[in-house]
């Protein structure tokens, strides 16, 4: 697949570039291209007006562009000041380490960013703001003329936020050209000179900030046609199985999600990464189970204490991670798929081969499964059908509602409209179908119900149908939580 | 075919050495010396079985060796004391089974891991052994030797029971729920709890199992002479490990069976008596199994590197 084609994008000295896209829009790809983790295979990367080639992290180093990620890449167990030498000092393995340097030169760099830290704390202290200042000290230290900060206030609260503003200011005023990627439009507005923004792997424009309005950015990232054709609803949904009333879990950050789940329905589930998508399913899957609000399940109020619970009361979860959390590797796909069942297709308590195999190919047939036959071990199989062994394992459950997590990530075209007709029959049959997905076209082409999540809750509610601009405007809201970390 | 064709190798590597011997020390075959090398190998078969549990659910016990002593000493001083002999069984292999669930708390309930675990549990046992007991053996009563039977009746009772555990454990981990569970927590234990298995209870009962099978293989052991030494147990733990692993167990879990286990080591317990009859040193011995330890650890790295993408 093609993650970028043709991006341009130009950085001056001295000044704050905002980049900017939905999910998936080639940020993170375009950062490992500038930092040297990936090489690009077209066009031309000029820094200071020398054309660069063969771009190894190395190399990006030393042209001076510095990277600074939303989980600091620091070692833990190390201080501040072993970790900045480690990153700063040059020589052979075997030279002898110059404390009081190495201790002095780490506090002019934690003063020069503002950073009241102390050069023998061990980074595992340290709270997240700070070390993001470390990281930023670095690149300080490293005489960085690019900075790339990718999502760095995602974790941080209004103070740490404006301290770091105060930060990245100053390097601005230092001559540094920042790279600021977030999707916050209002720090956008507070802080970059102009945007880029990024959609399907490509620029869709560059603007001064100060000629922009919120719904002008909106607009163009989600300004896409819907290329693809989606299997329509057939009938109206049937009667509400879950019924969620306020549903909160403290340790995830789910909270106050009050929202009705009817049997036939697909409900979508958008929000940027990190909205609580993936975590509310966790919840209802009993993974972090609820501590507030409560869940019926047919009318009748249950709790949900663990994944076993949620089996047997009829809820299935296929997660976002296959090769993690779905497919057992090594494991034939007939037992991948009979995990979840054992004690209802094999109710004597003995496992018989026959009956296995008969129940996998079935759902090697009706899930139009490609693989060597039901022996084949679920890590010969490409993702898309990796995936349809995950859900399989999931129908055998025989649910009443199915959770799916980005059911099409990394799957390749064919395989995906395939997953969409599957997915629409299940609800058909009249399974409650909750899909969150981070592909915008899939949640508008399929969902009866688009639901907006947005730090940890249910922003809103939209009927299907709905325009990207409605949910991209809804996912990114106006932020008024901050320091749920 | 395929998929068994670590097992199938064993095994025909085992029958190539039985063929070998065949022809070349036939003298080998004479029943009643085959028949007590089986029976000292039917402790070991018992404890590699509950090893290769372990093993596929990608834990190590390496303290076996301690809780057969242990378990042995014990069970010795019971009989010692009078205590008819199906008490004193039970009581071993609950002994063994509470030593095993030690263990099983530490490494399941505070998920630490089991190597460190182990260890410290191996020394632990042996030395509160040997402060309790001096080093002195324990002399059984009469009746306890071969459970009171002929000697060559005990030797047969002991081949046959340790093969029919073997058996049933065998058929359990095919064909039981629990023991799919076992392959399932050891390939990937987060998958298997989104599967509704709970890997830290999987983890606790397979420690607890194999605890109570040393139990069992510490009695089989008693029973074959008229006095219990406190140090039968020593080393115990690196042959097991080593004939699960010559079986085709992965170390790193989720693979291998106990056919495998059973052919692993009937093939390291055959390289001494076929040193003896084909007058070879009996210096080779180590460095034989060791070799073959080798070969079956390369022949896995091998595969495991052709089989990734």
């Amino acid at each position: 697949m093609r993650a970028l084609r043709g991006v341009d994008f130009d950085l001056a000295a001295g000044e704050v570039h905002a980049l900017l896209g939905e999910n998936g829009a080639g940020k993170s790809t375009l950062i490992k291209v500038v930092t040297g983790a990936h090489a690009p295979d077209a066009g031309e990367i000029t820094v200071a007006g020398r054309m660069v080639h063969g771009l190894t992290p190395t190399l990006a180093q030393q042209l001076g562009i510095a990277c600074i990620y939303q989980q600091p890449a620091l070692f833990p167990d190390l201080t501040v000041a072993e970790n900045i030498g480690l990153r700063l000092e040059h020589g052979g393995t075997a030279r002898r380490i110059d404390w009081p340097a190495r201790r002095a030169r780490t506090a002019d760099l934690l003063a020069r960013v503002g950073a009241r830290i102390d050069p023998e704390a061990e980074v595992s202290e340290l709270s997240m703001p700070e070390q993001q200042l470390v990281e930023i000290a670095c690149a300080v230290g490293a005489g960085a003329r690019i900075v790339i900060m990718d999502e760095p206030t995602a974790s941080l609260t209004q103070r740490e936020q404006g301290r770091l503003f105060t930060v990245v200011r100053e390097l601005r005023a230092a001559g540094v050209g920042v790279v600021y990627i977030s999707h916050r439009l209002e720090e956008i507005f507070a802080l970059a000179d102009r945007v880029t923004v990024l959609r399907d792997g490509a620029s869709v424009g560059t603007h001064p900030v100060a000629a922009m309005k919120e719904a002008d950015l909106i607009k163009l990232m989600v300004g896409r046609e819907v290329a693809q054709l989606y299997p329509p609803a057939e009938a109206p949904p049937g009667d509400v199985v879950l019924d969620l009333k306020a549903l909160g879990c403290t340790a995830s950050g789910v909270r106050d999600v009050t929202l009705e789940l009817r049997t036939g329905e697909i409900f979508g589930l958008a929000g940027l990464v990190g909205a609580g998508r993936t975590e509310l399913a966790r919840v209802l899957f009993g993974l972090t189970p609820a501590d507030r609000g409560e869940i019926r399940l047919n009318g009748r109020r249950v709790v949900i204490p663990s994944p076993r619970q949620a089996i047997e009361l009829g809820i299935a979860y296929v997660p976002e991670d296959r090769r993690r959390h779905g497919v057992i590797l090594e494991m034939p796909i007939a037992q991948n798929m009979t995990m979840a069942v054992h004690r209802t297709i094999f109710p004597r308590g003995w496992l018989r081969d026959d009956a296995e195999e008969a129940l996998a190919l079935d759902f090697v047939r009706t899930l139009a499964v490609k693989c060597a036959g039901p022996d084949a071990p679920g890590g010969t199989l490409s993702g898309g059908n990796q995936q349809k062994v995950s859900l399989a394992r999931w129908l055998a459950t025989k649910p009443r509602v199915l959770i799916l997590d980005e059911p099409t990530q990394g799957v390749d075209v064919g395989a995906k409209s395939e997953i969409h007709k599957i997915i629409r029959r299940l609800a058909k049959d009249g399974l409650a179908v909750l899909m969150i997905s981070s592909d915008l076209p899939e949640v508008l082409g399929m969902s009866d119900r688009i639901g907006v999540m947005r730090g940890g809750a249910l922003a809103t509610v939209l009927p299907g149908g709905s325009d990207a601009h409605t949910v991209m405007a809804a996912a990114l809201g106006q932020e008024t939580n901050k320091g749920a970390a | 075919m395929k998929r068994h064709f670590r097992e199938l190798s064993v095994t025909a590597t085992l029958l190539l050495v039985l063929l070998g011997m065949a022809v070349f020390a036939p003298a080998f075959f004479q029943p009643q010396p085959l028949l007590s090398l089986v029976t000292r190998e039917a402790p070991t078969l018992i404890v590699a079985c509950g090893m290769a549990l372990v093993i596929i659910c990608r834990q190590i016990d390496i303290s076996v060796g301690s809780q057969f002593s242990v378990c042995g000493i014990g069970a010795g001083l019971l009989a010692a004391r009078g205590w008819p002999l199906p008490l004193v069984i039970g009581a071993a292999v609950g002994l063994g089974a509470v030593l095993g669930a030690i263990n099983g708390w530490l490494v399941a309930g505070l998920r630490l891991p089991s190597i460190v675990v182990t260890l410290a549990t191996m020394v632990t046992l042996r030395q509160g052994l040997n402060l309790g007991q001096q080093g002195a053996f324990v002399n059984l009563p009469d009746r306890v030797q071969w459970f009171g039977l002929s000697q060559s009746a005990g030797q047969w009772v002991l081949v046959l029971c340790s093969l029919a555990v073997l058996a049933a454990l065998g058929l359990a981990l095919r064909h039981w729920p629990a023991g799919r569970q076992v392959y399932a927590v050891g390939s990937n234990a987060e998958a298997a709890r989104l599967a509704g298995i709970r890997p830290q209870w999987v983890t606790f009962l397979v420690f607890v199992l194999l605890g109570a099978l040393t139990g069992l293989a510490a009695i089989m052991n008693v029973v074959q002479s008229p006095q219990v030494q406190p140090l039968a147990g020593a080393g115990l733990e690196l042959k097991v490990i080593a004939a699960v692993v010559v079986g085709g167990v992965a170390i790193a879990g989720g693979r291998g069976n106990l056919w495998g286990a059973f052919a692993g080591l009937l093939l390291l317990a055959c390289v001494s008596p076929a040193l003896t009859h084909l007058h070879i040193e009996a210096y080779w011995e180590k460095a034989i199994q060791g070799a073959i330890i080798l070969l079956a650890v390369v022949a896995d790295g091998v595969r495991q590197r052709r089989s990734e993408p």
